[in-house]
């Protein structure tokens, strides 16, 4: 009874400590720091800084990243920040970075751009938030570049220019190929409503699983999954993990 | 459709990667012609093609494919789908490191200046063209390859630098105006027959007139950028084309860094002020605005003309985001209108060095059928592009093509039939920027001081002598114009060895010698106890 009694606290114990790191580090803001609600607010071209947790590694050439980042609040896609090589392979998920730079919009996606960071002691790594719900509603944008999850959908046909079906395509025509390391486009249904969804292959190239899960799917699978509520010219979800109900 | 985004970056990415991956490759024998192609054998080629994000193009190339090789049934052609320059560029650079390019690659001439700092990695076409057997209409060839003069001379000189043909032009393209005719003419203007600098940034200014509630009056929406332009490199290099000013010479001298480039970005900086310009980098694809009514003016590439306008085959946005008006397709807009001046672009094929002769002839025989005309027209087709060969361009079934405008808004669309018609009336008026190890590098800083200026306005930064002066310190120290560029072809000279290196051998060469005399002198002691 004692030693079941002395586990138990010391699992609570542990439980509580790990809780509390991740609510400090993820609320904290060093001075001079943006708050989600002040990033949130300020204007398109403003210069911005924040600190948040990367999610996410998109991609890296000749000393620029593109990073998912979030904090307790809400998120941020970085786009083509200054990074050495070395210093990308330290942004490990859950990696606590101070980012300055400009805020920007493209094709409705809101970003960070010509930025530079630094990394900051602290860890978090953010639970998907399910948004199936507020597809469809003007709600669904506030969640913007947060990790998130859709339960439940349908795999819908998707359709080539040529008229052919299938459950994917290779880019968003039809015209990639898995070798070219494509984007993957599907089409999934709530309620009525089908809307399509990306695995991005900067992001999940053709050797992951979820590049190769969508590549098995078929019409009519009912499929939960995770991913980045990314934006172009309206929601565009860059998943990152689909499993088949 | 992002990829295009980030493909610029790759760009400038490889053109670093370039010296230490060429310096270390082992260098392959210079390619001579065979005789006679090996029937006998079994050649298995790879071709690197790019496409527009367009299911038809990649349809093309697997069809051209299949008929090739049922005339050659002992070569295989394995294609690799690409969809930007960039990624082509940058894999062909890593795998010349490992002796691995592709057989042939669609390429623009910047990035066979790069590869051709590797040793006998690109082979001359000069041979290959006038070969009686196998060249350009040669008498061995089993299909109706097209002779050199078939070829429009323009294009074809747009592939050779420094006294050599080093790729086959494959598609052609330049760039156009699509204007919103309804808006233009809503604000009081007529479109004149060449559009002008002048006419384009005072309608563009007069469109950024709001009501109170900052609405824009000439949309009715909340969101209008009058002018958007998707290559400022192209912009840059054109303005200072039709200027007569400086970018650069064909020896790799880098000219851009002059007056007329300073008013150019003072007169950009005004209108991104007026809230009358903006660029793809910045805003993202002018299609997108244009199709929405959010945009007067979409400068783009002849080759993406079934993404523009309302009834586009490939438009990008929602349905329900399109707003019906006119599309006039006109070329850029002119500093001498009477002298006008536009960009000639589009892929090219380059042929790579293997070992095997055999291999690189199994490879010449498919590019050329890459010219035949019914590779030509069907590809043309897919976009606002042209074929290469006036064989093609004057052939009664692309003539049909063209004559058939409008007749659907697909295979016929107005506007893509309309941007390949202005590329075909303006030909002569093409140019192409001199082609240089480096020349890529210097294409971006174009593009960049452009794009460094319009985000520095929205910034609210001033623009004056200081931040120009900044300008062209970043610029130059990002894209290393101030390091020795200049073109050449095959081996690099490497000057003289450092003195370290100098040092290490000579220690060597004393050390050898140390050695050798120990053991002659152990011999000697040796024979003497004999």
């Amino acid at each position: 009874m004692k030693k079941f009694l002395a586990m138990a606290l010391s699992l609570a114990l542990a439980f509580t400590a790990a809780g509390c790191g991740n609510k400090d580090d993820a609320d904290k803001k060093s001075e001079g720091v943006m708050t989600y609600a002040e990033y949130d607010a300020a204007a398109i071209e403003s210069e911005v800084t924040i600190e948040a947790y990367v999610q996410a590694k998109q991609a890296w050439w000749e000393d620029k990243a593109t990073i998912y980042a979030q904090d307790k609040e809400g998120a941020y896609f970085i786009y083509n920040m200054a990074c050495s090589e070395a210093d990308y392979k330290k942004l490990t998920t859950g990696t606590k970075i101070k980012v300055k730079g400009y805020k920007a919009e493209w094709s409705g996606e809101v970003e960070i751009i010509d930025a530079t960071f630094e990394i900051m002691d602290g860890n978090y790594v953010a639970k998907a938030t399910d948004v199936t719900s507020k597809l469809g509603s003007d709600d669904l944008i506030k969640y913007q570049n947060q990790f998130v999850s859709f339960t439940g959908m349908t795999v819908e046909e998707s359709e080539d220019k040529d008229g052919n079906k299938a459950p994917f395509l290779y880019s968003v025509d039809g015209s990639g190929t898995q070798e070219g390391n494509s984007d993957l486009y599907f089409n999934v249904s709530k309620d009525g409503k089908t809307y399509t969804f990306t695995v991005e292959s900067y992001l999940c190239d053709n050797t992951t699983d979820v590049y190769k899960t969508v590549e098995g799917l078929k019409v009519g699978d009912v499929i939960d999954m995770e991913g980045f509520l990314y934006w172009y010219n309206g929601v565009n979800p860059h998943i990152t993990s689909v499993k088949t109900k | 459709m992002k990829l295009s985004r980030l493909g610029g970056i790759f760009l400038a990415f490889v053109g670093f990667l370039l010296l230490a991956g060429c310096h270390g490759s082992r260098g392959l024998k210079e390619f001579s012609i065979p005789e006679e192609f090996d029937t006998s054998k079994e050649y298995e080629i790879t071709f690197w093609a790019k496409n527009d994000t367009n299911k038809t193009q990649t349809q093309i190339y697997r069809d051209a494919i299949e008929k090739f090789t049922a005339l050659y049934p002992n070569i295989t052609v394995n294609l690799r789908l690409y969809t930007d320059y960039g990624r082509i560029y940058s894999d062909v650079i890593t795998n010349i490191a490992t002796g691995t390019t592709p057989n042939i690659c669609i390429t623009y001439p910047d990035h066979i200046a790069t590869y051709l700092t590797g040793d006998n990695v690109v082979v001359p076409l000069d041979k290959l063209f006038s070969d009686k057997s196998y060249g350009l209409g040669g008498s061995a060839l089993l299909f109706d390859a097209p002779e050199i003069s078939e070829i429009v001379p323009q294009f074809l000189s747009e592939c050779s630098f420094k006294e050599h043909y080093y790729a086959l032009p494959f598609m052609r393209s330049t760039e156009a105006c699509y204007i919103n005719k309804d808006f233009v003419e809503a604000l009081g203007y007529t479109i004149p027959e060449q559009l002008t600098w002048d006419f384009i940034w005072e309608v563009s200014d007069a469109a950024t007139a709001k009501d109170a509630d900052g609405t824009y009056l000439v949309n009715g929406q909340k969101v209008m950028i009058p002018f958007i332009y998707k290559s400022t490199d192209n912009m840059m290099i054109q303005m200072l084309r039709q200027k007569k000013a400086g970018y650069s010479t064909s020896d790799g001298t880098i000219e851009i860094f002059n007056d007329t480039t300073t008013e150019l970005l003072y007169e950009i900086a005004k209108h991104v002020e007026n809230g009358a310009f903006s660029t793809f980098k910045i805003s993202s694809y002018p299609g997108n605005f244009f199709n929405a009514g959010q945009c007067l003016f979409a400068i783009d590439s002849t080759a993406g003309a079934s993404w523009i306008g309302t009834n586009a085959p490939l438009s990008d946005i929602s349905k329900d985001s399109l707003v019906d008006f006119e599309t006039v397709v006109l070329p850029i807009p002119q500093f001498d209108p009477a002298h006008p001046q536009m960009i000639s672009q589009g892929p090219s094929v380059c042929l790579f060095n293997k070992a095997d002769p055999q291999e690189v002839l199994a490879s010449w025989l498919f590019m050329q059928y890459l010219l035949t005309d019914d590779i030509q027209i069907a590809y043309a087709r897919t976009e606002g592009y042209v074929p290469v060969t006036k064989k093609a361009q004057d052939s009664p079934v692309y003539r049909e093509y063209l004559s058939k405008i409008g007749t659907d808004n697909d295979a016929y669309y107005e506007v893509k039939i309309n941007a390949s018609e202005l590329l075909l009336k303006h030909m002569e008026n093409t140019f192409v920027t001199p082609v240089f190890n480096g020349s890529a590098s210097l294409r971006d800083a174009a593009g960049q001081m452009i794009e460094n200026v319009a985000k520095s306005v929205r910034r609210g930064e001033t623009i004056d002598t200081a931040y120009m002066e900044k300008l062209v310190r970043d610029v130059t120290s990002l894209y290393h114009l101030d390091q020795n560029n200049s073109f050449v072809a095959g081996r690099v000279p490497l000057g003289k060895l450092p003195q370290t290196a100098v040092i290490l051998l000579v220690v060597l060469g004393i050390t050898w010698l140390g050695i050798i005399t120990y053991l002659l002198r152990e011999a000697k002691k040796r024979k003497k106890k004999l």
